[in-house]
């Protein structure tokens, strides 16, 4: 006698094994689906942009003639701002994340900064904008300069730096800590001598990440007022400026008055990505390389 | 004689200078901690900055504008003499591109978490993942390039009534840059669902699909919630997609064929109109970004809510 009834489990089964196979399928089609569209975005802003990309438009300035126009004080310009960034941010990043993983106790006080950190990374970016604008540009009579822009920039991506400094504290081991108090070392001695070391590689491409969001970060800029005017080459944190997103900006929304600003915008966007891609790169190649496993 | 008392003295030198050593040392290790708390407080000092700006300015504003003619008024015009300054075609504009968005993002995210985490190889799962983390790195600038330049012409040649600037293009493309945001953190959700319980299941006989949606995603949900509040408020907050692709139309109605701005959109506007600080308009720009920022500020709280209250531990 058969105690299974091998037809009755093919007819009960085969449906729910088909819809299991269908659905596989639609999952697979919705994972492939925003890698599509990845894919038609590059081909677009390479299509409409490589053929503009040459060496006057790199070094040119600004020009309202199309084919004068090249993006050297953008790329100046971003340059610049991300020399106001980096140190800000990553002073004020990592000195709060000593303060939070090494010395502040477990308690309200420490829950209420990390709450603090997590909310401020939500708050949209065009509110720092605001921020800045109130504070740095009005309130401190700064101007739309780039040490403003910086500022503003610096406190956006912040939370970044916080939290993978935080992740990369945590990661060195209790004993390596431990090693150096049993050597003598004080509790700061021990921070700069052996912590921070360690950490470094893991700091270091938060800092990374941080910085390559506040190369692409257009919004807050727009708020502080980046005139679209050819303006000269900023020469110090106190000049005026612009970068590479914000000239994207112009270009796309007055590509309806002259074509060809919609493949200036095109080739801008090749650039900014290609700087964006080294940065990442770069941030890769230093957690894989330096990173140890303890 | 001679030599030991040089001797003596150098001991007594070097006692005296790690004696130094030790103060300048105590020094350091009682300052530094109050130091980097000075460094700490910053971060709180930036959140109390934002509601401090946002609040003194917007207290200026309603002393021109009743509340009620902002919170209920269907009319913005914000220029010339007879002003009005009602934030609702703001908040629909807002509430429509989220909304565009995230009919994108929620299924489209969602099935590709459960791809990642249920179905896929673990080769191809670390293949696709960090491609689809690439679409969460491209800045908004370009999405908003993208959407004004080939998502709206195309959606044109569909759909005819379309105007050039319009919310529905800008909706979709904010949708598809939230796609990795959902993915990634509901996978994050589903694969930490302990494996016995996708075992007890597929025992009893469950297919794949049947374990991953009645164990798994039930197991996962205060992630999987969590992320789409998330999304929400990434939605909310964007600005440079609706910027360019939806124009500066403020428009009080639900079709999506037309211009509307959003309330970051207005801010952008505004603030690019170099409003002359003191006006009523410059004003409004503080209660629009005050709105915005509360809205912002809600969902990520009932986020953390979310995933905190109801996260189960295994």
């Amino acid at each position: 006698m058969k105690y299974v009834d091998s037809a009755q489990v093919q007819k009960n089964m085969g449906g729910r094994l088909r819809t299991n196979q269908i659905m596989k399928i639609l999952f697979l089609i919705s994972t492939l689906i925003g890698l599509v569209v990845l894919v038609v975005l590059f081909y677009r802003v390479l299509a409409d942009g490589l053929g503009w990309i040459n060496m006057n438009f790199l070094t040119n300035r600004l020009s309202v003639d199309a084919d004068r126009a090249g993006i050297m004080g953008a790329i100046l310009g971003t340059l610049w701002l991300m020399l106001v960034v980096a140190p800000v941010t990553m002073f004020l990043g990592i000195g709060t994340a000593i303060y939070l993983e090494e010395y502040a106790k477990k308690g309200r006080f420490q829950s209420f900064i990390q709450t603090n950190i997590a909310n401020l990374a939500g708050v949209p970016s065009i509110v720092f904008g605001i921020l800045g604008l109130t504070v740095f540009v009005r309130g401190m009579g700064l101007g739309n300069i780039v040490l403003a822009g910086g500022l503003t920039m610096a406190l956006l991506v912040l939370p970044i730096v916080v939290v993978a400094s935080q992740e990369a504290l945590r990661s060195v081991p209790q004993f390596l800590r431990e090693a150096s108090y049993g050597m003598g070392a004080t509790k700061w001695q021990t921070i700069k001598k052996v912590v921070l070391p360690a950490a470094i590689p893991g700091i270091l491409t938060g800092v990374i990440l941080a910085l390559s969001r506040a190369v692409g970060e257009t919004a807050p800029l727009t708020v502080i007022g980046i005139p679209a005017l050819l303006i000269p080459f900023p020469d110090s944190i106190l000049d005026k400026f612009t970068v590479l997103p914000m000239q994207i900006y112009y270009w796309t929304i007055d590509s309806a008055l002259v074509a060809e600003y919609s493949n200036l915008a095109a080739a801008t966007i090749v650039i900014l990505l290609l700087i964006l891609l080294i940065m990442n790169s770069i941030a890769v190649i230093i957690r894989n390389k330096f990173q140890k496993r303890y | 004689m001679d030599n030991e008392q040089n001797r003596d003295l150098k001991v007594r030198e070097m006692i005296q200078q790690n004696k130094q050593n030790v103060s300048l040392n105590s020094v350091t290790e009682k300052l530094m901690p109050r130091f980097l708390f000075v460094v700490a407080i910053i971060s709180i000092i930036t959140t109390i900055g934002i509601v401090i700006t946002l609040l003194t300015e917007t207290v200026h504003f309603f002393r021109d504008v009743s509340f009620a003619e902002f919170f209920t008024g269907t009319e913005l015009s914000p220029l010339g003499s007879d002003a009005e300054f009602g934030i609702l075609p703001l908040v629909t504009g807002t509430i429509i591109s989220s909304t565009i968005a995230m009919f994108v993002a929620i299924p489209i995210g969602l099935m590709s978490a459960i791809f990642l985490s249920e179905y896929a190889s673990e080769g191809v799962r670390r293949t696709l993942k960090p491609l689809l983390e690439v679409l969460a790195g491209i800045p908004t600038i370009v999405y908003g390039f993208f959407a004004f330049t080939f998502v709206t012409p195309l959606l044109r040649t569909i759909i005819p009534g379309l105007e050039p600037t319009n919310i529905l293009s800008p909706g979709l493309v904010m949708g598809v840059m939230i796609i990795p945001m959902i993915a990634s953190l509901s996978e994050d959700a589903m694969s930490s669902v302990p494996n016995a319980m996708r075992e007890g299941a597929l025992a009893l006989g469950a297919t794949k699909l049947e374990t991953t949606w009645r164990v798994v995603i039930p197991a996962a949900m205060s992630g999987i919630v969590a992320s789409f509040v998330l999304g929400i408020s990434r939605a909310i907050g964007e600005t440079m997609i609706v910027t360019i692709a939806s124009g500066s139309s403020k428009n009080f109605t639900f079709d999506v064929t037309q211009s509307m701005q959003t309330m970051t959109a207005y801010i952008v506007e505004v603030t690019g109109g170099e409003a002359p600080a003191g006006s009523t308009l410059y004003y409004s720009l503080y209660a629009v970004a005050m709105t915005l920022f509360v809205f912002t500020l809600i969902m990520n709280l009932i986020a953390q809510y979310i995933s905190k209250r109801f996260r189960e531990g295994y």
